[in-house]
């Protein structure tokens, strides 16, 4: 049983659809939320190390360390933002983030 | 070779399990511990493919800093989760639509197509082998050369990130007493005792 790219993309696959999953479903809370992105990010990084596994190219995790940077500062940021909303008006729920009438 | 199609097996499907628990699971700090839970798995399957570096990154960067935040932050706030989870069956049969054709879609996508034979090893920084240099030093060797100026911008966007994370959640609360250095530097004896003549039997 040889363990291909395909296997990895799978899993990779399924883990960001269910990120998505996670988007739609948890609508009102917004640490799901962040949580989910984080599983999307994930799911694309599987992805980039399979890739450069089974291409023998060095650049995907490069690019993966990159994404893993960029995805601590949004999870940091995106804290940072809910602590304050909860700060203001005492609840996380999406359909409260109404302030600016968008 | 059937270790590790074994091993890949269960560190997929421990990651899929765990990663569906973060989305349905009813109390957020459950969630979050299911992310720890499928990040190691994801760690697990990074060793499998020989990427040691990204695996530890994983488990030391994510599970050691990002969950831990993710966990503060949850256990911080003081949330009524009971009734986040209001509606919750309302959005399912149209997030299971879009989960499904996008999981069809993906593997339409991935299912159909091969890597072509010349292009092993072609890519623009191909792997040393693994008896020569090891994964890490790959990455260092890679990293601190080439890609020197995306090292030091990925920094500056965690410097950034701090900042903003700080300059977001820092708040002046008035009725704190606060050192002031400058005060305390410019203290004189003139301004800080005062001598007061007792007469004596009277006291003060």
């Amino acid at each position: 049983m040889e363990i291909g790219i395909a296997h990895y993309l799978g899993v990779a696959a399924i883990l960001f659809t269910i990120g998505i999953f996670g988007i739609f479903l948890n609508r009102k809370n917004v640490i799901v939320i962040l949580m989910s992105i984080e599983l999307l990010l994930l799911a694309v990084n599987i992805n980039l190390v399979a890739f450069s596994y089974f291409m023998q190219d060095m650049v995907g995790q490069i690019f993966a360390l990159l994404v893993l940077t960029v995805a601590a500062a949004e999870a940091a940021i995106g804290l940072a933002i809910l602590v304050v909303y909860f700060r203001n008006r005492g609840s996380i729920a999406v359909e409260d983030i109404n302030m600016m009438k968008g | 070779m059937v270790l590790q199609a074994l091993f890949f097996y269960l560190f997929a499907a421990l990651a899929v399990a765990s990663a569906f628990m973060v989305v349905a699971s009813r109390n957020p700090v459950h969630s979050v511990l299911f992310l720890i839970l499928c990040f190691f798995n994801a760690a697990g399957l990074f060793v499998l493919i020989g990427a040691e570096y990204l695996a530890m990154l994983l488990v030391v960067v994510y599970v050691g800093a990002v969950m831990v935040l993710f966990l503060f932050v949850v256990m911080m706030l003081d949330v009524d989760f009971a009734e986040m989870r209001q509606g919750f069956l309302q959005y399912l049969p149209i997030g299971a639509l879009i989960g499904v054709i996008l999981l069809a879609e993906l593997l339409m996508v991935i299912s159909g197509w091969v890597i072509a034979p010349g292009m092993l090893g072609e890519g623009a920084a191909p792997t040393p082998p693994v008896e020569q240099t090891q994964n890490i030093a790959a990455i260092g060797e890679l990293l601190y050369t080439r890609y020197i100026y995306w090292f030091q911008l990925s920094g500056l966007v965690l410097l950034v990130a701090m900042i903003g994370a700080i300059v977001l959640t820092l708040r002046h609360k008035p009725g704190v007493r606060r050192q002031n250095i400058s005060e305390q530097v410019a203290r004189r004896p003139e301004t800080s005792i005062e001598v007061v003549k007792v007469e004596s039997g009277k006291g003060l």
